[in-house]
């Protein structure tokens, strides 16, 4: 077998266009696939034209004067805004292509949120909204953003609305001074002030007093009014966050998106090199007629397998412990779990060279074989990442049972788990069983090999 | 030497063997013996189980009844399609064997082939390289590399022009005549076996039809004297309803 893995080893010395395309290929995919993974969606360009006068976008609430402005650099949080003059020139970018979507402000908006604050009637305030329909999966992306930067900005300013609210409710129920515009300072008596006033002028009064009767009434009602007006408070405190989310991960993986990303595009790559490597080298036995002459007497069938095996699961393994160092340190994830990982993707390499020495017995030549891994892998990949509730519980049952069929989701837990906690044994022992599995279907079809 | 002559030494002997795919017989009850240095031509029509019987006398396949006297170790084995490795040179191709085989001292056994190849200016380069001539010489040189008692050749001139041909005839009598060799092998060329065959073994629908001299085949047909070989070996299949 030694003699075997040094041919086979000359051999891909000697294939630099194939050795480059094996390493090269998988590093790529994984690289794109890690990248896509691990970092979030870019924020999306937004054509924005703001229309109010400079110097027009303050407005008063509760005496206090506010700057529009605050509450529309907010909307800049999860949009990449072109600052544009005029509605037109925010709409060309938007046909253009250069944007994605537009934001125009108009002019009356200040007035018109003056009004409602107010009470003075009149339309609300209005923003207008335009999207690119070039696409409908980015008009949704443009569209679902900017709403919910949107919804941002009116809970911003429904949270100072709210908190004047809650001041004037304040003002009414114990009593106090508030600066009115025109106006000036205004000393406001407050329920529970009039409530001890009304107390006093009824001790004043002699008990069959007609009056006492009346003012006893109003003295209930200020008592009612303020401790209810009281209550109120916290109740419209609330109007702003009506439910409060508190996040709590039960089970499942405990990594951050960095580092799932960085265990997807290593196991990506393992996948891909163990699979064509060991499902390419088996089948190349046959195509260069060679299966014939070794297994006559010189090496057995299954010795021949677990040469094909041993030789993937090794190149695989090299790569990926490579690139996973040089994540590991790039995160700075700590060096203190290394034999976890090396032991994980050792395993998971196993897995996949099993599974593709498989492909190579059935496959029969170099060139299905290697389409039938590349069939294989990445439906494979992408069924393990389906996550639960993404789709129905009978569906997502059937992804289960196949998912669990192949070696990337055990390879993807017991790394995940090596390299973030977890439990190693399960999934280690679902890639051990795989691989025996796999290796067993090989030798059954390495029968008609020949 | 006569089938079943048990007084002559054997290098090789196949009895009773027959294999089945599944309801198909390529082989039924095929029984023959080749003696040290004897040459036999194994011909027969297409799909006449001549690869199936080389095979499984080779330790490829497995025989479904019968039994062969040899273990793998003793044949030396040349498949139709040269069994090398491309990307390899001609002296790696022969060193891998030779470890594979257990040769002995396996640099002098690569020498030795190099030289009775007479490719020795074409050592370092790589198979893929040679023309199919050279190809076939290294594959016949891999069957001799382990010193065989029996050299099993599946139509090793398939595909080599006369020149070729020639060369390649001349390493396989060599082994035969100089190093007491019993070669079979299989060919569609009737002249061919005619030239180099000590015997000829007629194999049809799995089935043994003759064993003698390839001058005997004539006598073996109805109307033999207007006949060449390849003629009555036509005729004597015909005659027997292939």
């Amino acid at each position: 077998m030694r003699w075997l893995l040094v041919k086979d080893l000359r051999i891909l010395r000697r294939s630099p266009l194939l050795l480059g395309l094996l390493v090269a290929y998988p590093l790529v995919v994984a690289l794109l696939v890690g990248a896509a993974l691990s970092s979030g969606p870019a924020k999306p360009k937004v054509a924005f034209a703001n229309l109010v006068a400079p110097g027009d976008a303050g407005f008063s609430l509760g005496g206090r004067e506010l700057d529009a402005g605050v509450y529309a650099e907010q909307l800049f949080e999860q949009v990449d805004p072109i600052r544009v003059r005029t509605r037109d020139a925010a709409l060309e970018k938007v046909r253009s292509g250069e944007a994605l979507g537009a934001l125009v402000i108009p002019a009356d908006v200040i007035d018109r949120l003056r009004g409602t604050l107010a009470l003075g009637g009149g339309p609300p305030p209005e923003v207008e909204v335009y999207y690119s329909a070039e696409n409908p999966l980015k008009r949704r992306y443009v569209e679902s953003t900017i709403q919910s930067t949107l919804a941002d900005a009116n809970k911003a300013l429904t949270d100072e609305i709210v908190k004047e609210a809650a001041r004037y409710l304040a003002l009414i129920v114990t009593g106090g001074s508030i600066d009115l515009p025109l106006v000036g300072e205004v000393d406001v008596l407050g329920l529970r002030r009039a409530q001890g006033i009304i107390d006093a002028a009824i001790g004043g009064l002699p008990e069959d007093d007609p009056a006492r009767v009346a003012l006893v009434q109003v003295s209930r009602f200020a008592r009612l009014a303020a401790d209810n007006l009281d209550i109120s408070r916290p109740i419209l405190a609330s109007i702003g966050t009506p439910v409060a989310v508190r996040e709590q991960a039960l089970e499942g993986s405990r990594a951050d998106l960095d580092v799932f990303g960085v265990e997807v595009a290593v196991l990506i790559s393992l996948m891909l090199v163990c699979l064509l490597l060991a499902a390419g080298m088996l089948a190349l036995e046959r195509e260069e007629h060679a299966f014939g002459r070794l297994v006559r007497g010189l090496v057995s069938r299954s010795g021949l397998l677990a040469e094909k095996l041993c030789l993937a699961a090794l190149a695989g393994w090299l790569l990926g412990a490579a690139m996973l160092a040089v994540l590991v340190a790039w995160l700075d994830l700590g060096w203190g779990r290394t034999p976890l990982w090396l032991a994980a993707l050792a395993l998971g390499a196993a897995g996949f060279a099993a599974l593709g020495v498989a492909i190579g017995a059935l496959a029969r030549e170099v060139r299905a074989a290697s389409l039938l891994a590349f069939m294989l892998a990445l439906p494979v990949a992408a069924l393990a990442l389906v996550p639960s509730g993404a789709v129905g519980s009978g569906l997502y049952a059937g992804i289960t049972v196949v998912s669990g069929a192949f070696p990337f989701k055990p390879a993807l837990e017991a790394l995940d788990a090596a390299l973030s906690g977890g439990d190693v044994l399960a999934p280690a022992a679902h890639l051990v069983a795989l691989t025996a599995a796999f290796a067993v279907l090989a030798r059954v079809a390495l029968r008609r090999f020949g | 030497m006569a089938i079943g002559d048990v007084a002559a030494p054997v290098a090789l002997r196949a009895d009773g063997l027959a294999k089945a795919f599944g309801a198909r017989r390529a082989l039924r009850d095929v029984t023959f013996a080749a003696a040290p240095g004897e040459l036999l031509a194994l011909i027969g029509p297409n799909g006449a189980g001549k690869t199936t019987l080389l095979e499984i006398l080779a330790g490829v396949q497995s025989a479904s009844a019968g039994s062969v006297s040899l273990t793998p170790g003793e044949a030396g084995w040349v498949p139709q399609q040269p069994a090398v490795y491309t990307k390899l040179s001609v002296r790696e191709n022969l060193e891998l064997f030779a470890r594979l085989e257990r040769v002995d001292d396996h640099e002098a056994a690569v020498v030795r082939m190099l030289e009775q190849t007479g490719l020795q200016e074409r050592a370092g380069d790589p198979l893929g390289t040679l023309s199919g001539g050279n190809r076939q010489r290294v594959n016949l040189a891999v069957g001799l590399l382990g010193r065989p008692s029996v050299l099993l050749l599946d139509e090793p001139s398939a595909a080599l022009d006369p020149r070729q041909r020639e060369k390649l005839w001349e390493l396989v009598t060599a082994a035969a005549h100089r190093d007491g060799v019993a070669v079979v092998f299989s060919t569609h060329d009737v002249a061919e076996a005619e030239r180099h065959a000590d015997r000829l073994l007629v194999l049809a629908d799995g089935e043994l039809l003759y064993s003698g001299a390839p001058a005997d085949l004539r006598a073996a047909t109805e109307a033999h004297d207007a006949l060449d070989l390849e003629g009555a070996f036509v005729r004597f299949l015909r005659e027997r309803g292939h």
